[in-house]
């Protein structure tokens, strides 16, 4: 790939990146156009695998663009790719954070915390209900998904140890 | 440069650059199906890094900005304790490492991936992985009992994302302005909250 296609690569996410409000899967349909239907680099299915090759590795789920952009053109892809995704969103967080840092005691920014805090509790409800609608195809898993979530609430068990052990369950055709 | 920046109890931040990045990467490491958990987990429960307020209030800012949540969260996390060198090392320390580990996974995967044993295995470990999410907004959400605004708020927005599937960007858009407006009466009345100035 030439150093010009990189260069549109890193451009296009970052590009996407400012936009990637709710996190850069949202921007999934939009990369899927550009690297699938528009340029052609990847096929459909190599595009998916990235996605799921990402979520099923430990890490943030934005890896997924470092695995697209190491389908695209190896080493160079997958950093022009990671770097266009995360610098411009980085940048815009520490700036975020600084401007209200500077202004923490004004009565502006504790209604701003105060008035955020309970919709990003709501959000995080809302990211295990909807991860929880697409893992549990059965009520084996929605059994697991429920007792865990019961037993990390009741108990300081390293969650490591459920997953351990989910994962021994499913490899055994339990689940 | 250890400047605190949110108002809550005296909380003690890491060492070094070395143990922050450590830190991330650690919790990074963990998190099978969502680093959030993971990062309440090790920087609330753990190391005492940021009290459950701080986490929530930081996650808020992370969630109302473009970029993944948990990224946005370690740069903020790495600013609070390090200034722009800690955001770096913080961001570093969250991506490098698990970035390796896809790359290597992405080269197994062709081999694998029909392994019926895997795909059950990944069937397991995702339905863990939402209970733990679940677990940890169950858990953000005990300060908010006896506010009956901020539960409601909670609810509205749990009901808009999590159950009719609307795009994130307008429920915030639309939801964020009402909630600080709301926030913002209650700390007036807060303030005026001294003998005589009834309202």
């Amino acid at each position: 790939m030439s150093g010009a296609e990189l260069l549109a690569l890193f451009g296009h996410f970052a590009l996407l990146s400012t936009l990637s409000v709710g996190g850069m899967l949202a921007m999934a349909p939009e990369m899927h156009r550009w690297l699938v239907d528009s340029r052609g680099w990847i096929d459909h299915v190599r595009f998916i695998d990235s996605i799921a090759i990402a979520q099923a590795a430990p890490g943030p789920n934005v890896l997924f663009v470092t695995v697209l952009g190491w389908q695209v053109a190896g080493w160079a892809g997958a950093l022009a790719a990671t770097a266009g995704a995360l610098l411009p969103s980085c940048t815009i967080a520490f700036a975020a954070h600084r401007v209200l840092a500077r202004r923490a005691h004004t009565r502006g920014a504790r209604a701003f915390r105060a008035g955020l805090s309970p919709i990003a509790v709501g959000l995080m409800l809302a990211t295990g209900w909807v991860l929880a609608r697409e893992a549990d195809t059965d009520w084996r898993l929605a059994l697991v998904t429920v007792a865990s979530a019961a037993v990390l609430l009741r108990s300081r068990i390293n969650p490591l140890w459920l997953l351990a052990a989910a994962a021994a369950a499913g490899a055994g055709g339990l689940l | 440069m250890s400047r605190p920046v949110v108002s809550g109890p005296i909380v003690s931040g890491p060492a070094s650059l070395r143990e922050l990045f450590f830190a991330f990467t650690g919790l990074a490491l963990r998190g099978f199906g969502g680093v959030l958990p993971w990062a309440h987990r090790v920087l609330v429960e753990e190391r005492h890094w940021l009290t459950r307020e701080d986490f929530v209030e930081l996650l808020a800012l992370s969630q109302l900005l473009p970029g993944p949540n948990v990224v946005n969260l370690s740069v903020m996390v790495g600013d609070r304790w390090f200034g722009w060198r800690g955001a770096v090392v913080a961001l570093a320390g969250m991506m490098l490492a698990p970035a390796a580990l896809v790359l290597l996974l992405a080269v197994a995967y062709t081999a694998f991936v029909d392994l019926p044993q895997l795909r059950g295995a990944l069937r397991g470990m995702g339905a863990v992985a939402a209970g733990l999410v679940i677990a940890t907004g169950l858990k953000l959400a005990v300060p908010l009992r006896g506010r009956p605004v901020a539960m409601l708020l909670a609810s509205v927005a749990f009901a808009c994302v999590g159950l009719a599937r609307w795009p994130l960007p307008w429920v915030l858009a639309v939801l964020a302005p009402v909630a600080i407006a709301l926030a913002w009466r209650h700390e007036g009345r807060r303030r005026g909250d001294a003998p005589g100035n009834g309202s």
